[in-house]
């Protein structure tokens, strides 16, 4: 039976019995119901909800956004079992097919179902709750029928109804069937705070054993009868086009199937991984590069320098930043240099495909789920409701599944559609190699940061020139770009929090034949670095305490203000250190999450050597203070991989890295004791993901600066 | 044809001799526990135990530990009863997983060898595993819990 009525204008609410008498509940967007109802007429039997509880009393979640590591599995089923009061070892997690109808992104203007931004949590914080709470609310109006009392006198508890007079109770799974034929309610109470029993409590993770038994599923562990994989060639330099290539030795290698022009390279296509990357290796490609990108790192920042020095397209004015730094007593000018970063998640990409005459079936780690759907049935030649995508974990991410070209996805969808004949479902597989060489990097960018003080030390001016590549441009995402300047080029810097008189933030927008695309915490990875770098630089030049400094500048941002507290007390800043030891400190708000960092160094052949990272986090509510401080340490940890051996650079257009060896990432005897300690606090949950990343680097560096006089103003830091 | 030993059963399997054994375990064996990550031992995701050893199974050739004991994460234990794991679910030390099984085997093989593990020892024993979630600090924690569970006898 189903049943539909208004919620409160913003939502609609849909009820249905599930396959076996369970309850399926979802919340639906206005203006969209079409879409949601349409394709599903026999609604009870569509995965289209958020949750569905079963006859034997479990409750099954189902997760809109990808789990990456970050711990979305865990984080939106607390929100449904709090206002469920549902057992949380019962509590199952399913991922959501593609549907923009009922799964999109909420804090995306409901125009894509994806995970980015640190947003998981923030735009599921109300849906989620009232999923959980609706489904409550009717579980017991079924008690109530079924025991012929009144709803009043009955409480919930461990995903039971407990009739608090007669001493009778029933699981949720006896009241599904019987609560689905009931009409929802028309609103539903969500807790107060004080009541929370899961939500700012430890929940463990609901991944934990399948990822410790190795039972966990990736899109390369996907095994289809018949199943083929392929490895493509792609250009060594990028923008070049396959001319030609030996397909006729290749082919006659043992289990090699096919080998196949696409429009991204040349496809060989095997029995299995190691076939096919025999045959790979063996494939000889002859590349037209007229139209490749060819310059080096080198001359690309060359160029970028020259253009720091005319003025670029306003992002933010205040004041009169020519008077200010005229004005200045102290000026200092600095020169910043960031390079190409690879995401290198530790799975490198991968998605299985099965293409028919009008379906396909995607398995992949996909984060941006309606725009892969989209761009798979644009190649398959399908409408976008004919392709399924199954979204998996993945092992890691970091923002390289959030391409809006759904490059990997392409790339299956194509070798399907080129071996058609075959009929086989076809497993794509990127090498590591090819995950390092291939693209969709965070830009590399010159920063220049001219600043002045007066004569009491006060910043006075505060002049900040941005130069890069736009991530936006050419993305559905480009509607973002106003007058243009892609916010993601200046994000940490147009918003800088200090309270400096006279600014100017200004944007050059490069272009550049490297695919470029966001990385974990986006333009703050640069722009929390210049920033807190420079604002360390000028309170040493004001011969104050940076912490003080930083302290006094941040009177209108209290929460920045907090955290920066919170860290330099339980870092004991201004204590002693022993000898050899040095201190540095940074904070910067991203993703509306606000976090501060103390990292203390040593030196050890030339190098900083990170001992210890003291953290600050304000969320808003910490759904799960655990999987916060998981985060930070997360966050941390990937950050100085970047600070310390993060680059990539190209050589006439040549990717010079290949793999973990040149490629290196933070390893277990390199990494520091981390304390994270969690700001309380009432106001709305905000992401977690990124956050921690954007201070850590200019911390280090600030201990740098501390330990050698000397500022840093390139990463990785070299001393 | 290339004779092995996995997780106590006796294989025969038709493969080329130098094939690795990481691509016999995930596309011959369906073991797809054991990761694939580099395929030049720099990360230790396909990391396995060889007669109780850690080896980075993506570049042994299958023919090269014919006759030998190996190891995988499907072999460890039932239900991830091992105290490894359990200290590693305890924990909540995975975060996207992928590098795990290769964690925790190489944790085994530490822990075989030295039931006491100091804090160097876990770094001298785990820096070839990577993790790019950066769970290094949980790792740590949890091969103490770990060594803590096996002192007490508790090995179920």
């Amino acid at each position: 039976m189903n049943t539909s009525l208004n919620l409160d204008r913003r939502e609609f609410l849909k009820v249905s019995a599930a396959v076996g008498g369970g309850l399926l509940i979802g919340l639906y967007l206005p203006g969209r119901l079409e879409a949601a109802a349409g394709p599903h007429t026999e609604a009870e039997f569509a995965p289209n909800a958020f949750l569905r509880i079963a006859p034997d009393n479990t409750v099954t979640v189902i997760v809109k956004h990808l789990e990456m590591g970050q711990g979305v599995y865990t984080g939106l089923p607390t929100l449904v079992a709090e206002e469920l009061d549902a057992d949380w070892n019962r509590i199952r997690v399913e991922s959501a097919p593609a549907d923009v109808a009922r799964y999109a992104n909420l804090r995306w203007g409901g125009q894509a179902q994806g995970t980015g931004g640190s947003t998981s949590l923030n735009n599921s914080w109300e849906q989620m709750r009232r999923a959980g709470a609706t489904a409550r609310a009717m579980l017991v109006a079924a008690a109530a029928q079924k025991w012929n009392v009144k709803s009043g006198t009955l409480r919930t508890e461990n995903s039971y109804v407990i009739d608090t007079n007669g001493k009778r109770r029933a699981s949720y799974g006896e009241l599904a069937s019987l609560a689905a034929t009931l009409t929802p309610p028309a609103d539903v109470a969500l807790k107060p705070p004080r009541q929370w029993k899961l939500i700012g409590k430890h929940a463990p993770r609901k991944d934990s054993a399948d990822k410790a038994a190795g039972r966990a599923v990736y899109a390369n562990d996907i095994r289809l009868p018949g199943m083929l994989t392929a490895l493509v060639a792609r250009p060594p330099l990028f923008g070049a086009k396959a001319k030609g290539f030996n397909a006729e030795p290749v082919k006659a290698m043992p289990g090699v199937k096919a080998v196949v022009a696409i429009p991204q390279g040349v496809a060989v296509v095997a029995v299995d991984f190691w076939s096919a990357k025999q045959a790979r290796d063996a494939l000889r490609v002859d590349w037209d590069d007229s139209a490749a990108e060819k310059r080096s790192s080198d001359e690309l920042l060359a160029q970028y320098r020259e253009l720091a020095q005319q003025p670029g397209a306003v992002v933010h004015r205040a004041g009169d930043i020519a008077a200010g730094l005229n004005g200045a007593t102290n000026k200092i000018e600095a020169t910043f240099e960031f390079p190409y970063l690879a995401h290198a998640p530790m799975e490198p990409l991968a998605c299985v495909v099965r293409l028919g005459d009008d379906a396909c079936e995607v398995w992949a780690g996909s984060q941006l789920q309606t725009f892969d759907q989209a761009t798979a049935a644009r190649i398959a030649e399908l409408k976008p409701e004919q392709v399924t995508i199954h979204t998996l974990l993945a092992g890691g991410s970091f923002g390289r599944h959030a391409n809006p070209t759904a490059d990997y996805i392409a790339e299956g969808v194509a070798v399907a559609k080129a071996t058609r004949a075959l009929n086989a479902p076809i497993r794509l597989m990127w090498t590591r190699e090819d995950d390092i060489r291939g693209g969709y990097y965070r830009p590399l960018y010159v920063h220049t940061i001219s600043a002045g003080l007066d004569k009491r030390g006060r910043p006075v001016a505060w002049q900040h020139r941005i130069v890069g590549q736009s991530i936006l441009t050419g993305t559905p995402f480009a509607g973002m770009i106003k007058d243009g300047i892609d916010i993601t080029s200046v994000e940490g810097a147009a918003n800088l929090p200090y309270a400096i008189p006279n600014m100017l933030v200004d944007l050059h927008t490069t272009q550049a034949g490297v695919p470029v695309l966001w990385w974990r915490s986006v333009g703050s990875t640069h722009t929390a670095f210049s920033t807190e770098v420079m604002i360390d630089q000028l309170a040493v030049a004001a011969k104050q305490d940076p912490v003080a400094f930083r302290r006094a500048l941040l009177k209108n941002h209290p929460r920045h203000r907090a955290v920066l507290e919170l860290a330099a007390r339980k870092a004991g800043w201004g204590k002693p250190l022993p000898k050899g030891r040095w201190r540095g400190v940074a904070v910067h708000e991203s993703f509306n999450s606000y976090v501060a960092e103390v990292a203390e160094i040593s030196i050890a052949d030339g190098k900083p050597k990170v001992e210890r990272v003291v953290c600050a986090v304000d969320c808003g509510v910490a759904v799960n203070p655990d999987m916060v401080r998981a985060q930070m340490e997360s966050g941390i940890i990937f950050g100085l991989s970047a600070a310390l051996y993060g680059e990539i650079t190209l050589k006439d257009g040549q990717v010079t890295q290949s793999n973990f060896h040149d490629y290196p990432i933070l390893r277990i005897n390199e990494a520091p004791r981390i304390e994270v300690h969690i700001v309380p606090s009432h106001a709305k949950p905000t992401g977690v993901g990124e956050p921690g990343v954007p201070p850590i680097a200019p911390a280090v560096a600030n201990a740098v600066f501390a330990a050698t006089g000397k500022p840093v103003r390139r990463l990785p830091i070299r001393i | 044809m290339v004779n092995l030993i996995i997780n106590g059963k006796r294989q025969e399997l038709d493969v080329a001799a130098d094939t690795p054994l990481l691509w016999v375990l995930r596309d011959h064996l369906g073991l797809t526990g054991t990761k694939y990550g580099c395929g030049i031992a720099a990360c230790g995701a396909c990391t396995v135990l060889v007669d109780g050893q850690p080896v980075r199974s993506c570049i042994t050739p299958a023919a090269a530990v014919g006759g030998k004991s190996i190891t995988t994460i499907e072999g460890l234990s039932a239900e991830h009863r091992h105290p490894v794991q359990r200290a590693w679910i305890a924990a909540d030390v995975p975060q996207c997983g992928y590098c795990q099984s290769g964690q925790i085997l190489s944790a085994v093989a530490l822990l075989s060898a030295k039931p006491k593990p100091t804090d160097r020892d876990i770094d001298e024993a785990m820096s070839g595993v990577l993790c790019r979630c950066g769970t290094y600090t949980r790792i740590r924690n949890a091969i103490k819990h770990a060594s803590r569970l096996m002192a007490k006898g508790d090995v179920a």
